[in-house]
């Protein structure tokens, strides 16, 4: 993706007008990653909060409950504290959906964001979390790279989300390729399976997201899109807005609760996104988030 | 919250305590507890390997899995909840054989963890996962006592007062986990 940023910056040597009217400077995009940074944090969005209280609420697991009332309190007391929701403050996923009237200019886009990432993780006492090589493991010191994802739209507006995930969540993750054939009910209990096998492990209640077709990456793209798109929202087509509904049945019947101390309350949420697949694959990504989700969007 | 069905437990602690202790107590910590995790676990290792001598006595002690965020200027501890227990089970019977007693973290462990808190007369508590603050204020003291290097990652000394966690495994086998998910087949 970045590699497409990088064509349509020759090109525009050339041709200033090819790339469209809107000039954006692409400290503009990254000083916005800083505040979304800041504010996913030390902010709960409003809907996930929403969504801890009524679990809290409706929980009859005793632990259960006391855990949710914890994990409620946090939520009030990290702003008071000045101190992030979690020790773990997340590798930063970022998803940009770029107008291609939009004429980009100044340093490239992907070190701009770095560089105010490595900003917001230092000025925030954010935890640094990012290691430079999956093997040798040495720690960059400014949780960068974030992992960037960017898709080119019509018009001239720019849409960014950042997404904080830490890892014991994301080590949950899981991807299997069904056979084309198989049925929504072994979607269903493949969902519930993973998540009772996490059991404890990505701190549930958990927001899921699953990726179904496409190929394995976007699946697994689609998956982490799925639960940025409202914590209280369903899917728009009413077949998968079943099918999402029966996965938080089956995922909520599976007993973990609320950090896997019990309860009823093992999903907060299920949010499907699906793609156009091979006519041999079928592939089901999850993404399993743990009850701190995290993650702000902005318009630009 | 009721605080009448918690029990208070002063850290460090003996065998004796340790053996009483049953999966599903609800327990408030007061004391020391030691940082290690990942890297800390690793050092430990060669060290001992290498026939050298820790800078720490962790006899009786109970281990916090915990990899801090900074502490801001004015503050104790920074965000500090607990991290994933799993990825220290290879070395968790290296840290039995230095006397630890007692562990701290969230998710599950092997069974052979569990088969060796009976052998070696220790508990493994977890805590609450994602609520860094609110058990960041339980921290009275923190103190930097190997390893500096590694940063978040390095042993800390932390003193603490009700720190709460619940017995996940105990020295009999139990396990509030499977219990929790037991509880649910049965309604």
């Amino acid at each position: 993706m970045r590699q497409g940023f990088q064509r349509k910056g020759d090109i525009r040597k050339g041709s200033t007008v090819f790339m469209g009217q809107r000039k954006v400077h692409t400290g503009e995009i990254g000083k916005a990653v800083y505040d979304l940074i800041y504010s996913s944090s030390f902010f709960l969005p409003a809907g996930v909060l929403v969504a801890l209280q009524g679990m809290r609420d409706g929980e009859t697991d005793r632990t259960g409950k006391e855990t949710l009332a914890v994990l409620c309190d946090n939520a009030q007391m990290a702003p008071e504290d000045r101190l992030p929701l979690c020790q773990d403050c997340g590798a930063v996923i970022v998803f940009l959906e770029l107008g291609q009237e939009v004429c980009l200019q100044g340093p490239g886009l992907g070190n701009s964001i770095n560089l105010y990432t490595a900003r917001a993780y230092e000025e925030f006492y954010l935890r640094k979390s990012i290691v430079s090589d999956p093997l040798r493991r040495v720690n960059t010191g400014t949780n960068t790279p974030c992992f960037i994802h960017t898709d080119i739209v019509e018009g001239d507006r720019i849409s960014l989300t950042v997404y904080l995930k830490g890892g014991g969540s994301e080590n949950m993750t899981r991807l299997k390729m069904f056979r084309p054939t198989a049925s929504p009910d072994e979607i269903v209990l493949f969902a519930a399976e993973s998540v009772r096998e996490a059991g404890p492990n990505p701190c549930p209640p958990v927001f899921l997201g699953i990726g179904i077709g496409g190929t394995a990456d976007a699946a697994m793209i689609n998956a982490k899109r799925a639960v940025l798109r409202g914590v209280n929202t369903s899917h728009p087509d009413p077949f998968y807005a079943h099918l999402e509904q029966r996965v938080l049945e089956a995922v909520n019947a599976t007993g973990v609760g609320p950090l896997g101390y019990g309860g009823k309350n093992t999903a907060a949420g299920v949010y499907i996104r699906e793609a156009p697949s091979h006519i041999a694959s079928l592939p089901v990504a999850l993404n399993i988030n743990c009850h701190s989700l995290r993650y702000r969007k902005i318009e630009l | 919250m009721s605080m009448d069905s918690w029990k208070s437990i002063i850290t460090p602690f003996d065998e004796t305590v340790a053996r009483s202790l049953r999966a599903g107590d609800h327990v408030r910590l007061s004391g020391v507890l030691f940082t290690a995790r990942d890297k800390a676990h690793e050092r430990i290792g060669r060290i001992l390997k290498e026939g050298g001598k820790l800078p720490f006595d962790l006899k009786d002690q109970v281990l916090y899995y915990v990899g801090p965020s900074p502490a801001p200027p004015g503050r104790i501890v920074g965000a500090a909840g607990p991290t994933t227990s799993s990825r220290m089970d290879p070395a968790t019977e290296m840290m039995l054989k230095l006397g630890v007693r007692g562990f701290i973290g969230k998710g599950k462990r092997s069974d052979h963890v569990i088969s060796l808190l009976g052998q070696y007369g220790a508990v493994y508590f977890g805590t609450y996962g994602g609520a860094a603050v609110y058990l960041s204020r339980c921290i009275t003291s923190s103190r930097l006592v190997a390893f500096e290097d590694l940063g978040p990652e390095a042993v800390y000394r932390f003193e603490v007062k009700d720190f709460p966690a619940i017995v996940v495994n105990d020295t009999e086998g139990g396990d509030t986990y499977e219990a929790a998910i037991r509880r649910s087949v049965r309604l």
